[in-house]
């Protein structure tokens, strides 16, 4: 295996089968997580959700996304068409990139990822940033009062909470003392009788919370829905998207979404370790609890007026990031010395 | 009266002259603290979360359906006596009852080799406009022979205008037997019970 892994034209065919394989999977689980939040809503609002199309409605995707891909294209007069046309494909490129360096346990030692490199954490924000551009730019191209400002309140959203998001996990990477995801995963303690890996939340457990609240607005969920605002500005910058166009944007929230809920059970619940729990299974289990606790964030909470975001994110939580930060340092140096 | 205009509204209005500040706020009133608000958010998903686990409260509508009065006024129909004979005797009573005007009645006269419905007259075209009926039932209550009747169906949508101009043929079709023997058991002759004690009905109704 290693001696494929090196010859570069078998690393490059091992590499185009990853890609292919986790192209699919995550297209499916995104298929299967937009059903779920529609059950998952639907029964919160005590209805039963999308029950009609294949048992459970379960198919109820296939026949949405075969509605939209026939859906005309349509671009609005006097738009920069361009920009409106690459606008989506950079959030949902975007989306899909940061799944290159996640890395699954399929088995007891045996994890799937397409590259495993050395700054993987900040790779996958890096690439969770570029979705600003992808919003700015659909607002910017579609030529349209409320998709400006779907793009503006998103821009001002994203950077103001990247910081926090950022710092958030800053604890987490000098208690490992790396960022890569394999190895934060793979972090084990020696206590006592007890040797092996544990879930970094016991050691960080602001870090999580501020995590999890920043993810949200990271990726413009509600309660952080304000780029998208239906009651405000119509549908913010997916005003004038349709058909196909409309559902790369869709798509990428929803790879977003899986990817903030697979971070955190990577960073904070020990990713694919569960005590006896086979370790696929353990990762789908924590991403899934994930995924319900932000659809249950979404059915329950009303979004947040604009300055209270701001006031969130500038005055509560990065200050609270940064003594997060100073404070784990602090107790770091004295205990190891 | 002075005591209404002299008290201070309970809300006060929320326009301020440029200038003005906030009003102060009331003394002793304690700012929740985070921890409140806290338990606030949580009590908030505590309630979802409930409603997660009880069960939907939602009919699924084509195979379950809400239960109609049994005086729910639907689609129309055109009553037959048990002889088979009709009973509209083409009076165009329903047509004048009717506020929008959606039925058209044209009669022609009864003969003894043609007989359609027991009186001098029938209806020989009967039409109702279904697309302006607003279902109001003037018609089932003007009608002197119980002829028309408005019955339970109600899913009426269709796929061009010119079905929904419903012929005496469409109107003929027999009513669901339940609705004809809550009818058959009010007497022809008699549609409306006079509510009224017996020596007091020539004074009001004549």
């Amino acid at each position: 295996m290693n001696q494929i892994y090196n010859d570069p034209i078998g690393h490059w065919i091992i590499v185009t089968i990853a890609i292919t394989a986790l192209l699919f999977t995550v297209l499916t689980a995104t298929a299967y997580t937009v059903w779920f939040e529609r059950v998952a809503l639907g029964r919160i609002q005590r209805r039963p959700g999308p029950n009609r199309v294949g048992p459970f409605g379960l198919l109820q995707l296939a026949a949405d996304g075969v509605k939209l891909a026939f859906k005309e294209s349509f671009v609005p007069a006097a738009t920069d068409k361009t920009l409106f046309v690459i606008a989506p494909t950079i959030a949902v490129a975007a989306a899909f990139l940061a799944w290159a360096v996640i890395p699954i346990g399929l088995w007891y030692n045996v994890q799937y990822w397409i590259a495993d490199i050395n700054i993987g954490v900040l790779l996958v924000f890096a690439f969770s940033s570029l979705n600003v551009y992808a919003i700015v730019i659909g607002g910017y191209a579609s030529n349209n009062k409320y998709s400006l400002l779907g793009g503006l309140r998103s821009a001002a959203q994203l950077i103001s909470y990247e910081m926090s998001l950022g710092l958030a996990l800053v604890p987490t990477f000098m208690i490992v003392g790396s960022l890569r995801l394999r190895d934060i995963v793979e972090y084990t303690v020696h206590w006592g009788w007890y040797n092996g890996p544990i879930p970094l939340i016991l050691l960080t457990p602001i870090g999580f919370v501020i995590y999890l609240i920043s993810a949200v607005a990271e990726t413009n969920r509600a309660p952080f829905d304000l780029p998208e605002a239906e009651q405000e500005l119509i549908g913010g910058f997916l005003t004038e998207y349709s058909g196909l166009k409309f559902v790369m944007y869709y798509l990428a929230e929803y790879v977003n979404m899986i990817t903030v809920s697979a971070l955190a059970a990577l960073l904070f619940f020990g990713g694919w370790y569960l005590w006896f729990v086979p370790p696929v299974l353990a990762f789908f289990i924590k991403v899934v609890l994930f995924l319900f606790l932000y659809i249950w964030l979404r059915g329950t909470f009303p979004r947040l007026r604009y300055d209270m975001l701001m006031r969130l994110g500038w005055k509560v939580l990065l200050p609270l990031a940064i003594a997060n930060v100073i404070v784990t340092g602090i107790i770091l140096v004295t205990t190891l010395g | 009266m002075t005591d209404e205009q002299d008290s201070k509204p309970e809300h006060p209005t929320p326009m301020r002259r440029p200038g003005e500040r906030l009003p102060a706020k009331p003394e002793g009133g304690k700012t929740p603290g985070v921890m409140a608000d806290v338990a606030a958010l949580a009590g908030g998903l505590k309630t979802t979360l409930s409603e997660f686990f009880r069960p939907p409260v939602t009919l699924e509508y084509p195979e379950d359906k809400s239960p109609r009065s049994e005086r729910y006024r639907g689609r129309h129909y055109l009553r037959r006596y048990d002889n088979g004979l009709e009973r509209c005797i083409g009076c165009e009573l329903c047509a004048a009852a009717c506020p929008v005007g959606c039925i058209l009645v044209i009669a022609a006269e009864n003969t003894d080799e043609k007989r359609v419905s027991p009186g001098e007259r029938y209806a020989k075209t009967y039409e109702i406009n279904m697309l302006r009926c607003i279902f109001c039932g003037y018609c089932e209550d003007a009608c002197p022979v119980q002829a028309i009747v408005l019955g339970p169906e109600y899913e009426l949508s269709d796929t061009s205008r010119e079905k929904f101009i419903y012929t005496k043929e469409k109107l003929l079709e027999p009513l669901p037997p339940d609705v004809e023997a809550r009818l058959a058991s009010k007497p022809a002759s008699a549609p409306h019970p006079n509510p009224l004690p017996e020596g007091e009905r020539g004074k009001t109704l004549s």
